[in-house]
């Protein structure tokens, strides 16, 4: 069967690959673009754990195909730190040790880091929602919370 | 599998009526992937319609109402302030379904062609009174949302016939719309049982109204006992217990993990009330 040929920009950066047509975009960023940040989790967008921005949306890599992605603008877990210097956000996960296993967790960046750029000032109600499609089964969610609020707070201060 | 980029609705249609294996087509592809995924369905022909212009477009007609388009995500219809205020009812019902990643995707034309007798946005369209364009090879014709879905998993599509267009009548004056459904937890979950109500006053006398029922039966149900249980009425206790009546009375639900039939029955009444209360209110203004 021959290949889909996209064009697609990841992080900012132009990227060319070839595809299956069954291929999800998750497949193709992990196994195609070794951006293996983006978890599977369930493989059908139940856990979040895939999550990605694509055109500024936040949706599940798994719920949609590499072929999907021609002339989109994706932004993954790996294109949140500038460099070496980490996202608030990641830095708060780390002082609030906002993670076990770390499996849910570039998914949550992913989808915190959106929330936060639609609404710099959301309530401990808008965050549980905003991530209630991003299942952690380690921390019972309270750090996590804490963790984005308290960034939101910084960022706010910050600007 | 074949993946496909039509540029309209005819070629697009085209390609289903040529089509030698199975076929779907896929705009928000969240039902899709995930039949895909579960070896539920394995389409030989994938029919991608996001490349087709307008889909992603919310439109104002001349009468007033609203052209959606087939790919327009539900985020982007909770995110549309005029539509919003408007279709609070419907606009609400779509934003239930799924998580803030599926709600990136999730269209109204998917939740109805996926067939769930459970989906969200199915009574609040019949409601409000939504119809579909469809398209076929024998050209274009309107269809009132009641009648797409003919059983769970299945609609009146035929061979080569898909959606090309959802239309919402004109909001007009002092009409209100309202969406509930009964989930054992408080997101994330798929409806027991789902309401929406659709009225119009003229000063404290609902004068039209519109009753759609979710999760009780086969297919989600237009339940025109109960409009008429309320209709001529001031929405009083007397009417409501009509209306309540009326709506047990055309549940014809399963047990199943989720909710038994007697269970299913009553919840259904009670949330009619509530409703029915809401788009008063918000038909009030």
């Amino acid at each position: 069967m021959s290949k889909i040929h996209v064009t697609t920009t990841v992080n900012g950066d132009e990227v060319e690959f070839l595809c299956d047509s069954r291929e999800t975009l998750l497949d193709v960023l992990r196994d195609r673009l070794n951006l293996t940040g983006a978890k599977e989790g369930c493989g059908t967008g139940d856990c979040g754990a895939c999550s990605v921005e694509v055109d500024g949306r936040l949706v599940c890599s798994c719920l949609m195909l590499g072929a999907e992605a021609e002339g989109k603008s994706i932004a993954t877990v790996e294109g949140i730190a500038e460099g070496e210097e980490l996202h608030p956000l990641q830095k708060k996960f780390i002082e609030y040790a906002a993670l076990q296993c770390g499996i849910c967790t570039p998914g949550i960046l992913v989808a915190a880091k959106n929330l936060l750029e639609r609404n710099p000032d959301p309530t401990e109600t808008e965050v549980r929602y905003w991530l209630a499609g991003n299942l952690c089964r380690c921390t019972g969610y309270d750090k996590i919370i804490r963790a984005v609020m308290d960034t939101a707070k910084d960022m706010r201060e910050a600007s | 599998m074949k993946y496909h980029k039509p540029q309209d609705f005819d070629e697009a249609s085209r390609l289903a009526a040529g089509a030698k294996g199975a076929t779907r087509f896929l705009a928000g592809g969240t039902d899709v992937l995930v039949q895909m995924r579960a070896d539920v369905f394995t389409p030989d022909e994938i029919i991608d319609l996001k490349h087709i212009p307008g889909v992603k477009d919310i439109t104002r007609r001349a009468d007033g109402g609203w052209t959606i388009g087939i790919a327009v995500s539900g985020a982007e219809m909770s995110e549309h302030a005029d539509l919003h205020a408007e279709w609070p009812g419907l606009v609400e019902a779509m934003d239930l379904i799924g998580s803030t990643q599926v709600q990136g995707r999730a269209t109204l034309v998917g939740n109805l062609c996926n067939a769930s007798p459970a989906a969200d946005s199915v009574p609040a369209m019949i409601a409000a009174g939504v119809t579909v364009t469809v398209t076929g090879p024998n050209g274009s014709r309107e269809v009132a949302v009641e009648d797409i879905p003919t059983g769970p998993g299945k609609t009146a599509l035929a061979r080569g016939e898909l959606i090309s267009a959802v239309n919402i009548p004109a909001r007009g004056d002092h009409g209100g719309d309202a969406y509930e459904r009964f989930i054992p937890r408080t997101e994330m979950d798929i409806a027991v049982v789902g309401v929406g109500i659709n009225l119009r006053l003229d000063g404290d006398t609902v004068t039209e109204a519109r009753v759609g029922l979710g999760a009780v039966a086969p297919t989600a149900l237009l339940v025109q006992e109960a409009a008429d249980a309320i209709i001529g009425t001031t929405l009083d206790d007397a009417a409501l217990d009509k209306l309540a009546a009326a709506t047990s009375a055309a549940c014809k639900p399963i047990n199943d993990k989720r909710g038994t039939v007697e269970f299913r029955t009553h919840v259904a009444g009670v949330l009619a009330r509530r409703v029915a209360l809401t788009a008063y209110k918000r038909a009030k203004g």
